[in-house]
């Protein structure tokens, strides 16, 4: 049962719209476009979708996912609106390949839009002050991230020297991705400069506050050879979800993406080395360490010293967030849904400058609330079925 | 007894049971008489086994920082506070914020003790060095 919907869909439409500023429009504005594109790469159009997937930001629009399917003229079989943060769009495509895969739907449409930088220029979130929190005035996502920066530190020496050297790989990254919101050279030091904002986290730490939305049209994998781009196939992916607030988690430096990692390497049949391209959701510099540890590309605790040695920059052993990630490309606050367009986009060969050579597997991967929610999605070209 | 004629499905809910006992000046958590975790912040059912059994006890109120992080407040709006994670003796985690010590001196292993804080609308729980 555990590889019951290895292989069974595939994404044939990938598309990104209103990357960095889209002053003038809506988050709804930013989603459609981003279906339309995702759609005519894939040769079809509105009128062809049965299944709408979906979040706009901070619930601005409650019942988006019926919103979204209005105002494009979609009557879909199936509808879901599940959110579980900046991870929850990983979680609609194993629910997509299980609808399609079942034939509850024939063509699945994933949205996404925000535009949180030009309507407010902070990030928008759903989640409210929980009040077992709220007194003592945590910002929020930052200072829970702190918290579990802070633990990591003290258990296994990591530095805020290893931390930066994720942001400055991730802008490595961006400096060969025109799409890439923030550009320029960035060093160790530049990110240890600059303003504190919960420590041991600056803001060279933290997630940029962007506009940005984009969108994937998946299909079952019986018909995924019949659109004009090299269909990307869903190859394993699990969920797993530890706690909702950060003082109701258990370890502080370990995250659900143990199990969630597990489990779809599991269902793909797969290892870490088998993997070509990791995306993950580096909301914080912290996350990229946890992560990599988690999901069993590092041991527990010597994330630090991996991220330091340049292996995940360019030209590293490991290609990680190789857009720039939420760190230098884009991030209207929900970045998960961004991990699966630079993973479909490196296993179609389009990463032009920033192109991983014979990638064939990329592992994507999503973080919710205060290192929640965690969704591992493992893709792979035709090659690897 | 049926699990729903149980004694906590009736009465005040248990977030209000918590801020009555804050009001009197009294720290309570909750201890399961079911497997005896210790559990915060309030609930009906226990975290550790499910069970319903959840008894309102006076922890000692000495705790360990667990986790710390100093919120760069800007000068004119009160300037830098922190926020800690606190594992109490009795094994419960709260967040809470420790006074009467300089922020750099707010270390992971510190030993506290909670006090109210009555000084705004809802009174909460805050740390001191212990």
């Amino acid at each position: 049962m555990s590889n019951s919907i290895r292989g069974a869909a595939a994404i044939v439409g990938a598309s990104l719209a209103g990357l960095g500023e889209a002053p003038g429009r809506t988050s709804e504005d930013i989603a459609i476009e981003a279906s339309y594109k995702a759609l005519a790469e894939a040769g079809l159009t509105t009128q062809d979708v049965d299944a709408v997937f979906g979040s706009l930001p901070g619930d601005c629009s409650p019942l988006s996912g019926l919103l979204m399917a209005e105002i494009m003229g979609i009557q879909p079989k199936f509808t879901d609106n599940n959110r579980t943060g900046g991870s929850t769009f990983l979680s609609y495509t194993l629910m997509a390949a299980m609808a399609l895969k079942e034939g509850l739907c024939d063509t699945a449409l994933i949205f996404y839009g925000s535009n949180q930088r030009s309507n407010t220029g902070k990030l928008v979130s759903s989640v409210r002050p929980f009040p077992y929190e709220a007194p003592y005035n945590p910002i929020f996502p930052a200072t829970s991230y702190a918290l579990a920066a802070s633990r990591h530190m003290h258990l296994y020496g990591t530095t805020r020297e290893q931390m930066a050297s994720v942001a400055v790989a991730a802008r490595q990254w961006a400096n060969m991705n025109p799409e890439a919101f923030m550009r320029g050279p960035l060093s160790v030091a530049d990110v240890l400069n600059s303003r504190m904002v919960s420590s041991p986290l600056t803001v060279r730490d933290c997630c940029l506050v962007t506009d940005g939305g984009a969108a994937l049209v998946m299909v079952s994998a019986k018909r995924a050879k019949d659109f004009p781009k090299q269909p990307v196939y869903l190859l394993g992916g699990a969920a797993a979800t530890t706690h909702m607030n950060i003082m109701a988690m258990a370890d502080l430096t370990k995250t659900a993406a143990k199990d969630s990692g597990q489990r779809a390497f599991q269902m793909a049949g797969m290892k870490p080395s088998d993997v070509d391209v990791v995306e993950l959701y580096d909301a914080f510099t912290i996350n990229t360490i946890l992560f990599l540890e988690d999901l069993g590309f590092c041991k527990k605790g010597e994330g630090g010293s991996f991220v330091a040695s340049g292996a995940i920059a360019p030209g590293g052993s490991l290609p990680v967030n190789t857009n720039g990630g939420g760190l230098s490309c884009v991030h209207p606050g929900m970045y998960g849904m961004f991990t699966l367009v630079e993973g479909v986009r490196q296993l179609r060969g389009e990463g032009g400058e920033r192109q991983v050579k014979n990638a064939e597997v990329a592992l994507c991967h999503g973080n919710g609330g205060v290192l929640s929610s965690q969704i591992t999605n493992i893709l792979g070209t035709e090659a690897t079925l | 007894m049926s699990a729903t004629q149980a004694p906590v499905f009736s009465g005040p809910g248990p977030d209000r049971v918590y801020q009555e006992y804050l009001g009197k000046g009294e720290l309570r958590i909750q201890r399961c008489g079911d497997c005896g975790k210790q559990v915060f912040y309030p609930r009906l059912a226990c975290t550790g086994c499910g069970g319903i059994k959840l008894e309102w006890v006076q922890p000692s109120g000495r705790g360990t920082v667990h986790a710390v992080s100093i919120v760069n407040r800007q000068t004119e709006k009160g300037g830098p506070y922190n926020v800690v994670l606190v594992d109490l003796a009795e094994g419960a985690r709260m967040m809470g914020r420790v006074d009467g010590v300089d922020n750099a001196d707010v270390k992971i292993g510190m030993a506290v003790k909670a006090k109210i804080d009555s000084s705004g609308k809802a009174p909460f729980v805050v740390f001191e060095p212990a």
